[in-house]
């Protein structure tokens, strides 16, 4: 309801045709889980910030795989192996399309925090003089430094304060200003001559508010630093081109968007990862071995090390197919429509408190929207929202320096994905506006 | 009641209002004092506890401080009130019918038999339903064990 309000007024603003109440609820068929009661009452998820639901089409895309290609890939010549390989490149390549990247920029891990510690642990190598001259730009020591900011998932926060105590960089980080968003004007003090990696998140996990990629991709460039997009909270939301933001890694995960989990992503311009030497070390990333040492292929190969998460590969890459049929353009404008109803619900309700920027900031965020009950801790509000069958998220959301800069130890999130719908959203403010009165809190 | 009401009894809702033990602890630990601090890294809860034990064995006090959910901090309040001036046997025999109970998956129900053995923190017997909960209800008695331990060492 509070949705379809907010989409006629929207509507004719936009070159797409925007998601609809009917179209989501025929979108929602695709996800049988969603079709269930939890505690008696209709399961509202909530949470896909921590992680999504997944689409029929995306575990039948494992099922067919084990069914008719599965085989060892990159290696032996029989038919099945070649199958097996070609559909594990078609997910990358279909992945490389989704994120605006070329398919040798897109090397598989585990989930973002591998692709992130990837990075930190190349750096290391480098640091340790390993990939030759060619990899000399890689290291760093003492008078580098590297900055993050105060908004930062653990994931890409902890890498890097580790690469500074190994190499004898300096750790920095950008603070936030009174409104939760990143404060630039400090940002161009932080960021000078000594930094080398500049890395923050595209969408705070916990505030969902959108950064200014352009802004910190230009201020890392003007100083030569290279720059790590965290894109786990963008690339499953927002329409996303890495090339097109000149950042020179990114790194994303499969489960948060629709995909298995198992899989992740790092995104490195060819030339850089290319360059870069390898982490992980072993089987399938070499050209030469003897036993006095090895020499590696080119990216993705040479960070591609051991079997491969191949059934994970081509579920993801049935994951971005599935978004990309659906219009990223129409998943964002839905999302940022419930998260504006979210927000301005929860303002509205007595005894509940926003976190992060203000119900009329103007600040861009996402469907993601952090909030407490004053008077309730968020582990008891999380506790009583699942009895009304309503699930989000309550913690730290590991970005505790973010928690203690707003003041709390921990929050309550609601995080909404292209399945919810304005019910959800009708739900949660229901269930939200009833914690006080159970717990007893005036 | 239902699962939640007996999660969320009213003496647990009311201790954990009340918290009774609850103290500053500006001053550190004197003699035959020992505290100890625990903290939960899954949802922010966070206890001090600190035993004052008697050379016969009685646990004179159990202060604490501490921030957290209504459940860790009314098992907080509960542990305060109901073993302060008994012996650290008696401690031990609570604090492990305590565990057997958050142990039970809601198998052991409430009741005169637990109220007797457990006192208020029989109330908590609804808390083994939620295993996500246990760690909560139990963060104060492992504070209290390992202060208790080292104040009686």
């Amino acid at each position: 309801m509070l949705v379809s309000q907010n989409q006629a007024e929207a509507a004719p603003q936009h070159a797409f045709d925007p998601l609809n109440d009917a179209e989501v609820a025929r979108l929602r068929a695709d996800f049988p889980i969603l079709d269930q009661e939890v505690n008696g009452h209709p399961l509202v998820y909530l949470d896909s910030g921590a992680t999504s639901q997944k689409p029929e089409c995306v575990w039948e895309a494992e099922q067919h795989f084990y069914e008719t290609a599965n085989a060892a890939v990159h290696r032996g010549a029989h038919t099945l192996a070649v199958e097996a390989t070609d559909r594990f490149e078609d997910a990358r390549s279909a992945v490389a399309r989704f994120v605006g990247a070329g398919e040798r920029e897109i090397v598989w891990t585990s989930n973002a925090t591998e692709a992130l510690n990837l990075i930190a642990y190349s750096f290391s190598n480098a640091t340790g003089g390993a990939g030759g001259p060619e990899a000399e730009r890689f290291r760093l020591g003492p008078g580098d430094e590297i900055v993050a900011t105060g908004m930062e998932h653990h994931a890409n926060l902890i890498p890097w304060q580790e690469l500074a105590a190994r190499t004898g960089a300096t750790f920095r980080w950008i603070p936030l200003t009174a409104a939760a968003t990143l404060d630039m004007d400090a940002a161009r003090q932080i960021v000078t001559e000594r930094t080398r990696i500049v890395a923050f998140t595209h969408v705070s996990n916990v505030l969902g508010v959108v950064n200014d990629v352009a802004a910190l991709v230009a201020l890392g460039r003007s100083v030569g630093a290279y720059t790590v997009l965290d894109a786990c909270q963008s690339a499953p939301h927002l329409p996303l081109n890495l090339r097109a933001l000149g950042v020179d890694f990114a790194a994303f995960s499969g489960h948060k968007m629709l995909g298995p989990t198992g899989i992740g992503a790092l995104y490195g311009r060819a030339e850089l990862l290319d360059a870069m030497p390898p982490f992980l070390f072993g089987g399938s990333m070499i050209t030469t071995v003897t036993m006095e040492k090895a020499e590696y292929l080119p990216a993705p190969q040479r960070f591609e090390a051991g079997t491969q998460r191949i059934a994970q590969a081509v579920g993801f890459g049935a994951a971005v197919g599935y978004l990309e049929e659906v219009g990223m353009e129409r998943v964002a404008d839905w999302e940022h429509r419930l998260g504006a109803a979210m927000v301005q619900g929860l303002d509205s309700l007595p005894g509940v408190r926003l976190l992060g920027p203000a119900a009329d900031s103007g600040v861009e965020r996402t469907g993601t929207v952090p909030f407490a009950v004053e008077g309730v801790h968020p582990h008891d509000v999380g506790q009583f929202l699942d009895s009304r069958g309503v699930a989000v998220r309550v913690g730290h959301h590991c970005a505790e320096p973010l928690h203690r800069f707003l003041g709390v130890s921990a929050s309550t999130r609601a995080s909404a994905y292209l399945y919810n719908t304005a019910a959800d959203v009708d739900a949660l403010l229901n269930a939200v506006s009833d914690v006080r009165g159970f717990f007893g809190v005036k | 009641m239902n699962p939640l009401e007996q999660l969320y009894q009213d003496i647990i809702l009311d201790h954990s209002k009340r918290r009774i033990g609850a103290d500053a602890l500006e001053t550190e630990a004197g003699e035959r004092e020992a505290q100890s601090h625990q903290h939960n890294p899954l949802c922010g809860d966070d206890i001090t506890l600190r035993a004052r034990v008697a050379a016969d064995g009685t646990i004179e006090a159990l202060a604490w401080k501490g921030d957290g959910c209504s459940i860790s901090m009314a098992s907080a309040s509960v542990l305060s009130e109901s073993l302060t001036g008994h012996s650290v046997a008696e401690f031990d025999e609570a604090n492990e019918a305590f565990h057997e109970l958050m142990r039970s998956r809601g198998k052991i129900q409430g009741g005169e038999e637990l109220e007797e053995r457990l006192g208020d923190a029989a109330a908590f017997a609804g808390v083994s339903k939620f295993p996500a909960r246990v760690k909560c209800a139990l963060l104060s008695w492992e504070a209290a064990r390992d202060a208790i331990g080292r104040a009686s060492a």
